[in-house]
């Protein structure tokens, strides 16, 4: 776990140094994407890794997300760990076919894995609108043969991108811009790695648990500590990773609380709340003293406008008011 | 045809061609009694193409086949039983059950990479090993193959576009069999010689007569000899015909009549049988001896496929994800020193710097590095000689040529 030496980093020198470090440690990684190389990324995320890692390493590519995807599966079937950078997430859509027809099937069907990383800036609450502010990840938790990881910490951001590269299997990896430069941590100066597939427990509480993930983690935290002024002790899960999803913590969780808010930034419907409640019902319904609560964004695409935004979007009062109401059962 | 191939190519080409047409022959008999479980697509008279292409590659070199290019499985080495079996949905098939048709690949020793009935993804897929493979100084041509129908397709473009760009060493073979489903290829592009793509990407290409074996393999030679030297992709358009419809179930009544006798009176196998025997390189006897050795292969193959059991209906839940180690042991097979992609030997020298590039919020550095274009290696700029460890894919300017080979005499039977 983190060494007490380690330094406080942004969430995108977290991205960085995963990248930076996985590229140093084995020659199998590589970069490519869209102005990855000569311009190190449109959010910086891959600065001075064409410099130290050449022009065969760091490989800049046309606008054809699904070349890059392609080309990435490929490169993977030879053995190397591609690392594939959507310039922002809402573009995975054009290579849709690509990931989930071809890269996530291969391993069932004829044997062939893919240890590949296709990666990008997601998220709302910047105002970037509708075509720069997506959250689509419940597009591939749908698809068997993918791995979907969504962090919320610089720590488990480096932890987890490098244990996606040494994945054998195609790994699906969300950055949420707003954290980039907004959330600071601790990172261990040496070599670590966050396992895939294991959800966290932020927040120790008794009355009711709340989950979430990414930027709705700190959300959360933050209505969190809302509610223990009114003496309501929320326990908060951090998922981290989405595909596979960590049934186990939550379950566990709610066998304590008895009582499940699920908050993500993600649209209401087909977001992965119902499958939690599924979850719940199927695996824990005598445990439960409520019903499953949800806030989430609301069922249209990202307005741009800032109010209108700030309506879609879910925040600190909207959860603290829907934990309030969940309380009371 | 002339004669530019040893007498061990021709024959080999031959038998194949013969093995390619059996196979699909007796999975025709399979099918009417009911024994494969899905549809069956047919390349009859289509033959030339997958065994004349597959053939110029060398064994290290991976291929990915298309629906109708079982010729170029065998080719590769691939025992007809394992197709069989894959139509017939056989636990002992390559994929166990889980796919059918020529959907199966075999990464470790044949080199084959499966494809998906989404057409034109491989264009991309092969266009990275084919990277991969140059990174890690293999010195492998990739292949695969596009029909005129899946010519259109967007994947097409990105891919092609980008092994252009990349000088990937991928040769892609566009089978213009004229339709695609029920739908002539005039009425999906608008050109008269589909190899014309080729310019949109400042690449070479080739057109070639399809049912002219001799003429696909040594087109195909030069293509993958190209390719391998570094010339970047080429393509191959090879005009040809559908003599089936576009599977079992389609009688292809779409099909004109004079089209259809046309190109079966230059049936791939009759021509080349018919050359073979001018150059004195088959005889009745020899033929006979062809077809028995393929009867007596594919007997014993069809009798290993009937025999292989259908998989446990529990199987279906196994094998989504790679587990691990014991899963796969994935390691890139190194031809060249990992130095030379390693730092320092791989770092590059910026060309300059721009005073406060890069020292935004997100930046640990004041002036970061502009790259453009021709950056040398830093190691080069330090004195080193020799060539570049790390040669710049994109700066040696494609060299366009454009050239037919073959006899190009299906022009004047198309409509």
């Amino acid at each position: 776990m983190a060494g007490t030496n380690g330094t406080q980093i942004t969430f995108l020198e977290a991205i960085k140094q995963a990248m930076f470090e996985e590229m140093e440690r084995d020659p199998a990684v590589v970069l490519l994407g869209e102005d990855v190389g000569v311009y190190g990324g449109a959010f910086k995320t891959s600065e001075g890794l064409l410099e130290r890692f050449g022009w065969e390493r760091v490989i800049d590519t046309p606008i054809s997300e699904s070349a890059i995807i392609g080309a990435a599966c490929g490169m993977s079937y030879m053995g190397l760990r591609p690392i594939a950078e959507l310039q922002f997430i809402d573009f995975i859509v054009c290579a849709f076919n690509q990931i989930t027809n071809f890269v996530a099937k291969g391993h069932y069907l004829w044997n062939a894995p893919a240890p590949m990383v296709m990666r990008g800036p997601s998220g709302g609450g910047v105002h970037g609108g509708p075509f720069h502010s997506a959250n689509p990840e419940m597009y591939f938790v749908h698809t068997p043969g993918l791995k979907v990881i969504y962090p919320s910490t610089p720590y488990d951001a480096k932890g987890l991108l490098k244990a996606a590269v040494r994945d054998n299997n195609p790994v699906l990896f969300f950055e949420h811009k707003f954290l980039y430069r907004r959330i600071k941590g601790e990172v261990p100066s040496g070599d670590y790695t966050v396992p895939i597939g294991k959800a966290i427990v932020r927040r120790e509480g008794k009355h009711l648990t709340i989950v979430s993930y990414a930027a709705m983690m700190h959300t959360s935290l933050e209505a969190a500590e809302a509610l223990a002024k009114e003496g309501i002790e929320a326990e908060v899960i951090d998922l981290r990773t989405l595909l596979p999803l960590d049934e186990e913590t939550i379950l566990q969780s709610v066998k304590k609380t008895n009582k499940c808010l699920v908050v993500h930034e993600d649209t209401k419907t087909g977001g992965i709340a119902g499958e939690i409640a599924a979850i719940l019902c199927e695996k824990a319904f005598g445990d439960l003293d409520g019903p499953l609560m949800r806030v989430t964004a609301l069922d249209t695409p990202v307005p741009y406008s800032p109010p209108l935004e700030e309506y879609f979007l879910p925040n600190a009062r909207k959860v603290f008011d829907a934990a309030k109401e969940l309380a009371r059962y | 045809m002339k004669k530019e191939l040893t007498r061990q190519e021709s024959l080999d080409l031959y038998y194949y061609m013969r093995l390619n047409r059996a196979v699909e022959d007796m999975m025709v008999k399979l099918f009417r009694q009911n024994k494969i479980v899905g549809g069956l697509y047919s390349s009859l008279g289509q033959e030339a193409v997958s065994v004349g292409t597959a053939y110029a590659l060398e064994k290290k070199d991976w291929l990915a086949p298309m629906i109708r290019n079982i010729g170029a499985l065998l080719v590769k080495g691939v025992p007809p039983r394992d197709v069989f079996m894959q139509h017939m949905a056989k636990f002992d098939s390559p994929t166990k059950g889980k796919d059918g048709t020529s959907h199966f690949g075999d990464l470790e020793n044949l080199h084959i990479v499966s494809p998906i009935s989404m057409l034109g993804d491989l264009i991309p897929v092969m266009t990275g090993v084919a990277m991969a493979g140059r990174y890690l100084g293999q010195k492998i041509v990739t292949m695969t193959w596009i029909g005129d129908g899946g010519s259109s397709t967007g994947v097409f473009h990105e891919g092609l576009n980008f092994a252009a760009t990349q000088k990937a060493p991928f040769v892609l073979i566009l089978e213009n069999n004229l339709w695609a489903y029920s739908t002539p290829v005039k009425r999906q592009v608008p050109l008269e010689n589909l190899a014309d793509r080729a310019k949109a990407y400042g690449i070479s290409s080739y057109i070639v007569d399809g049912n002219d074996a001799v003429a696909v393999f040594t087109t195909a030679r030069e293509a993958v000899a190209r390719a391998r030297a570094g010339e970047g992709p080429i393509l191959i358009e090879a005009k040809t015909f559908r003599r089936l419809g576009h599977a079992q179930h389609d009688p292809a009544e779409y099909v004109p009549k004079e089209m259809r006798a046309y190109w079966e009176a230059r049936d791939p196998i009759l021509l080349y049988e018919k050359f073979l025997m001018g150059e004195k390189l088959l005889d009745a006897k020899s033929k006979k001896d062809v077809e028995e050795r393929i009867d007596t292969l594919l007997a014993a193959e069809r009798e290993f496929a009937e025999n292989s059991p259908m998989p446990p209906p529990e199987f279906a839940a196994t094998g989504v994800y790679c587990t691990g180690d014991e899963c796969h042991k994935i390691r890139p097979k190194w031809e060249r020193p990992v130095a030379e992609v390693t730092p320092p030997k791989s770092s590059v020298k910026a060309v300059w710097t721009v005073a406060g590039f890069g020292s935004g919020k997100s930046s640990g550095r004041a002036n970061a590095p502009i790259h453009f274009g021709d950056t040398t290696n830093t190691i080069e700029t330090l004195g080193s000689n020799g060539k570049g460890a790390a040669k710049n894919a994109a700066k040696v300017p494609a060299k366009k040529t454009e050239k037919a080979a073959g006899s190009g005499a299906t022009r004047k039977a198309r409509r």
